[in-house]
């Protein structure tokens, strides 16, 4: 989702834009397919590009590690050295806040340093392990810079506006605790433009991670609401207690990993975390140093939102 | 006692850097003799500290202040022989020979001056008796609970008596180690398990104890002791240190060095300046930052002499009071059951007759007196007396509550206390200090029980002898803070401020003798006679004043044909609840009044807006100001209205004379500026204005930057007219990332949405980062605090200029008890901080 925003947003600024992918989804610009893992195409991909924003991984929370590894920090690697070797000038690492999340709650944070020994997910640890590299290969012939926006949000997002609209619609969205936690999402449009200002700042930023948000932070509870609202569900909030959702969501994965299945399970360890403890960043220093702020708030994107949803029925 | 040798502490005690420790060998003790110090060994230093610890102690007590010193002072704290890691002698050192040790030590490290000694406990007469040997070196004496004299009257302290019971002595301070980890007993906050240890370490065997028990054996209590002589010759030696800046840092928690020390000592160094700790025992330097105090007074001895304020003018208080033309004027009347009233000729002659009775029952001038009476003709005179004859009145607020006015009367120690029956029954019951005063003769029964023979009319005296006249300088109150925004403190006025107040006020609202006052608040009530004005004193309950009926004021105003109206918020909160049973007569009295002034707590525009429905043709005004300065500005109804623009509530022009800065909230302490616009905390200058706090000179130095100012601790702005505006208080100032936002504007415009009857927006998230969170009291709310609905947060976030994270409801905000209006906004956010981050959502 996050890939079609921004090669849209460069698209439509003039850029001259070629996308790798491995599905067959419909881009703008020149569409190359292949496998991130493969270092003839990606040899051939990176040829004669000035920037490279790089947004392929391997997502979820079930799955072998060494997927995880070989997609996540192998393709990194592979990405990397093409780019160094072909001469382009700047490149954008697309990374998350989970690889600096211990599991306390961040409460206006910074873009602390990645850390893969206190990764909780294989998801998590190799992102880390990757941004380690990523931002250590920075150069002044091609200065790296790490993006982590948290939690992208949009029209069409099937990881949590679909799952949240689904649970809600069957009656199975309680609240994690209290529901009060803190947490800021980023609006689509927000982390396409974050995007496309690193490319154009990243001579200055080269070995520096920065988390990107929409800089709204909100209860769980009033996000709930607001995406239940927007697709037209009717929903009455109902507290199950942290620690339980917690424990719960251990045993779905532990049962999910045994029984080998690769769909994601209905309420991971690691999911219940993230909807139970707050989430929010300091954005003063991303913002200064992007020269970009949000150009979406979130009470756009709910008006947004909820003429999609509309539009869909 | 067998001897060991000194020896350096063990790595890793809490808080002690090794590198500050050193053993320093005196060849003229004795044969050699060895101690262990800490010195941070600055070269050249621009001033030593030499630090001398008690008993049972060592220099670890000063590592604190070891840390804390800036680069060109130099800081050595010394064991003495026999404690710590010094040497053990193997002798009993009593006073004298602990003062020669010391004497020797300084010599030998080649210490030279300016020395500032720093002292606790015992080591305070050891510091003293080397200050007077050396005094061409001392810059300046710092005393932390220590003592030189058992103080007239007391016994001696129950703990040291107790220890010294034959047979306990032993045990208790050699044996074992019972008497170090009893002297922590007092202390609050308790030490942590790293810090006892720290104590502990040098006194591992009852053979390195031995000096305890015989540090308590040399505590002279009685003229035959060994040590008498050496103690008597410490104490009359003070008389010397007048020229010698001084500073008490005190603990009152102490069951050894009780206030009664303290106050010795205040009365053999009256040039001292005083920080008493109300909570902290007897090692304050564990409990309270000592360190940080010492640093700032010592860094104070050097700094320029302040650009104070010139207070040139002192009206005679015996010479308004007795004026010709208005001795047939009603000076006070009291209403209520028991109407009375007195004119101003009786009562300036009962006012010096009383004050005459004062000296000749022993009130000497300077002595305190707290005055416990409610407003009312005795409270006038008893006042006035003490002015006249230039006794210090010590004035406490009942609505502290029993235990804040125990607080602030062991704070202020009163010589005497003058009070009605009940209060005198209060003061015993609670044990204030004070010599008891009646202000109505009592039979023998209720002397008994009262513990007071003394009554103000049976002491009147009608002859001419003359009373000392006060003059600008004079301290004439101690007024204690509502303690509304932190601990009641004591505010010192001298008579050329209090005197300044009043011609503030008459300045202010053009006060002539044809202006008659009901006084329904206090602080303002008092000064009716000083101004040549009758006063009335409404029946009503003073530490009640949302008790006061529209009748109640209207009878008052009917009785003196007033023309100005003084009363609290809550005050006129009632009488506006209860204006239906006014008659037409009462009406017409109100009709009259051409100013009505509610000051003491936030004023809300609509009370503003039917108080001057119900006075038709009266001003209405809100002055700002603080027990500290009264008033600063002042602001009529209808220009609050109109003032827009600013950001919190506009409070109006400064008054003439009154200075007023801002302190831009990143600025240095004495960095201020009267740019319109810039937002910071008010700072403020007026003859006016108070002296300092009493016994508390660290926080008046802090309060009072740069010096002559009195910081406000409210955060607001000046705008292009001149006018203040006022955002809320210094601590809750949410630090957002685009700026400073003050929460009292956001909080108007939430208060302003329907259902709404208060609001409270604090700040979560760190320092730069703060996110802002609306909590809102509203008429339907459940019991536990809540997650406003999605219509009120939108309604909510279209208010406010800043986006709200999340908005609250409750039923009811926590708000002091004092005044009933003052939203505790540091406890709303702890709240709202701790349910935000996912944690329990407690009760607010």
């Amino acid at each position: 989702m996050i890939g079609r925003a921004v090669i849209e947003a460069l698209v439509q600024r003039g850029d001259d834009v070629t996308s790798l992918q491995r599905g067959d989804a419909d881009l703008p610009g020149t569409m190359l397919r292949g496998s991130i893992t493969d270092a003839d195409v990606v040899a051939a991909a990176v040829a004669g590009q000035d920037a490279i924003v790089h947004l392929a991984a391997r997502v979820g929370v079930t799955g072998p590690w060494d997927e995880y590894e070989s997609i996540n920090v192998g393709g990194t690697r592979t990405l990397i050295a093409a780019a160094q070797a072909a001469g382009v000038s700047r490149f954008v690492h697309v990374s998350s806040p989970s690889v600096a999340h211990t599991g306390a709650s961040i409460v206006g944070d910074g873009a602390t340093p990645a850390t893969p020994d206190a990764a909780t997910s294989h998801y998590s640890r190799s992102k880390a392990m990757a941004e380690v590299e990523a931002l250590a290969s920075s150069s002044d012939a091609m200065p790296i810079v790490a993006i982590r926006p948290h939690l992208v949000i949009g029209p069409g997002d099937t990881q949590l506006i679909e799952r949240i609209v689904d649970r809600a619609r069957s009656g199975r969205l309680p609240l994690i605790g209290s529901g009060l936690a803190l947490v800021d999402v980023t609006w689509i449009d927000n982390a396409a433009g974050a995007l496309v200002a690193a490319v154009d700042a990243a001579p200055d930023l080269g070995g520096r991670a920065l988390v990107v948000t929409n800089n709204e932070p909100r209860t769980v509870h009033e996000l709930f609401a607001r995406i239940a609202a927007a697709a037209g569900v009717d929903w009455s909030p109902r507290n199950v207690p942290a620690a339980v959702a917690i424990a719960g969501g251990g045993v779905a994965e532990k049962v999910w990993e045994r029984t080998g299945r690769t769909d994601d399970p209905p309420m991971t360890a690691f999911g219940a975390e993230q909807l139970s403890t707050a989430h929010w960043f300091d954005q003063k220093e991303t913002h200064e140093a992007l020269g970009w702020m949000p150009t979406v708030s979130l009470a756009d994107g709910w008006d947004q939102l909820g003429n999609w949803f509309r539009n869909q029925s | 006692m067998t001897s060991e040798p000194a020896r350096l502490p063990p790595a890793g005690l809490d808080g002690l850097d090794p590198s500050w420790s050193r053993l320093v060998t005196v060849d003229s003790l004795d044969n050699g003799r060895t101690f262990h110090v800490l010195d941070n060994g600055v070269a050249d230093p621009a001033l030593t500290l030499l630090c001398v610890h008690g008993n049972p102690s060592w220099s670890y007590l000063w590592r604190h202040v070891v840390a804390a010193a800036p680069a060109d002072v130099r800081v050595v704290a010394v064991d003495h022989l026999d404690m710590g890691f010094s040497e053990r002698t193997g002798e009993f050192r009593r006073l004298a020979t602990r003062i020669d040790d010391l004497a020797a030590l300084t010599d030998a490290m080649g210490i030279a001056g300016p020395v500032v000694t720093v002292a606790h406990d015992w080591g305070g007469p050891i510091s003293l008796g080397w200050v007077a040997r050396n005094r061409d070196l001392v810059k300046g004496v710092v005393l932390l609970n220590t003592a030189v004299h058992q103080p007239e009257g007391s016994p001696a302290p129950r703990v040291i008596r107790a220890v010294r019971t034959r047979g306990v002595l032993g045990r208790a301070t050699v044996d074992t180690t019972a008497f170090i980890r009893g002297a922590f007993e007092m202390s609050d906050p308790k030490p942590t398990q790293e810090v006892r240890a720290g104590f502990l370490a040098p006194y591992g065997s009852a053979e390195r104890r031995k000096a305890i028990g015989q540090f308590v054996e040399d505590i002279p209590l009685d003229p035959s002791h060994p040590s008498a002589t050496a103690l008597d010759a410490v104490a009359d030696s003070l008389t010397e240190l007048a020229d010698t800046p001084t500073l008490l840092i005190w603990g009152a928690n102490d069951k050894v060095f009780s206030d009664l020390y303290l106050h010795d000592l205040e009365d053999r160094l009256p040039h001292a300046d005083v920080h008493r700790h109300p909570k902290a025992g007897h090692f304050v330097s564990e409990d309270v930052d000592a360190a940080g105090t010492i640093m700032d007074w010592v860094g104070s001895l050097d700094a320029p002499p302040a650009d104070e304020l010139q207070i040139d003018h002192l009206d005679s208080l015996a010479d308004s009071l007795a004026e010709p033309s208005i001795a047939e004027l009603a000076a006070v009347m009291e209403m209520g059951e028991s109407f009375d009233s007195i004119d101003f000729g009786p009562l300036a002659d009962r006012i010096e007759q009383t004050a005459r009775g004062l000296l000749a029952t022993g009130v000497a001038p300077g002595d305190r007196v707290a005055l416990m009476v409610p407003p009312s003709i005795d409270l006038v005179v008893a006042l006035y007396a003490c002015w006249r004859m230039r006794a210090v009145a010590v004035l406490v607020d009942s609505g502290l509550g029993p235990k804040g006015m125990s607080a602030a009367m062991r704070s202020a120690a009163p010589d005497h206390l003058i009070g009605i029956p009940k209060a005198l029954a209060a003061a015993r019951a609670l044990g204030w200090p004070g010599r008891p005063i009646s202000t109505v003769p009592l039979s023998k029964v209720q002397q008994r029980v009262l513990g007071s023979s003394v009554d103000l009319p049976s002491i009147r005296s009608e002859l001419a002898t003359p009373l000392p006249e006060p003059t600008i300088d004079d301290p004439a109150a101690v007024v204690f803070t509502s303690g509304s925004t932190g601990p009641s403190k004591g505010v010192l006025y001298t008579h050329g401020r209090i005197d300044a107040q009043k011609r503030a006020i008459m300045e202010l609202f053009d006060i002539t003798s044809d202006d008659r006052l009901v006084a329904a608040f206090a602080p303002f009530a008092l000064y009716g006679p000083a101004m040549g004005i009758t006063s009335v004193v409404p029946d009503m309950d003073v530490t009640a004043p949302a008790t006061l009926t529209a009748v109640a004021l209207a009878d008052a105003a009917v009785a003196a044909d007033a023309t100005m109206v003084f009363a609290s918020p809550s005050a006129l909160t009632n009488v506006l609840r209860t204006k239906d049973e006014l008659s037409a007569s009462h009406r017409l009295a109100f009709a009259d009044v051409r100013l009505v002034m509610s000051a003491g707590a936030p004023v809300r525009p609509s009370l503003l807006h039917e108080v001057g429905e119900l006075f038709p043709n009266a001003k209405v005004h809100t002055p700002y100001g603080m027990t500290e300065a009264l008033p600063v500005a002042s602001i009529e109804r209808h220009d609050v209205a109109a003032a827009t623009g600013g950001d919190g509530v506009c409070v109006g022009q400064p008054l003439a004379g009154v200075e007023v800065r801002i302190r831009p909230l990143d600025a240095d302490p004495g960095d201020i500026v009267d740019t319109p616009g810039v937002i910071g905390e008010v700072v403020v200058r007026a003859a006016h204005a108070r002296n300092g706090y009493d016994r508390l000179w660290h926080t008046t130095h802090k309060a009072s930057q740069p010096a002559g100012w009195h910081a406000t601790g409210d955060v607001g702005h000046l705008d292009p007219e001149g006018r203040l505006w006022i955002g809320g208080r210094l601590g809750h100032v949410i630090d957002a990332p685009s700026g400073p936002v003050t929460p009292v504007a956001p909080e108007q415009q939430l208060e302003d949405l329907p259902g709404v009857t208060m609001a409270a927006v604090v700040g979560v998230g760190p320092t730069g980062v703060q996110q802002l969170v609306a909590v809102l009291q509203v008429d339907d709310a459940d019991k536990a605090p809540r997650l406003a609905s999605i219509e009120r947060i939108d309604a909510a976030r279209a208010a406010v200029d800043h986006d709200l994270v999340a908005v609250f409801e409750v039923p009811k905000l926590p708000v002091d008890q004092r005044h009933n209006a003052k939203i505790d906004r540091a406890a709303v956010a702890a709240w709202a901080a701790a349910a935000l981050s996912g944690g329990k959502v407690g009760s607010l």
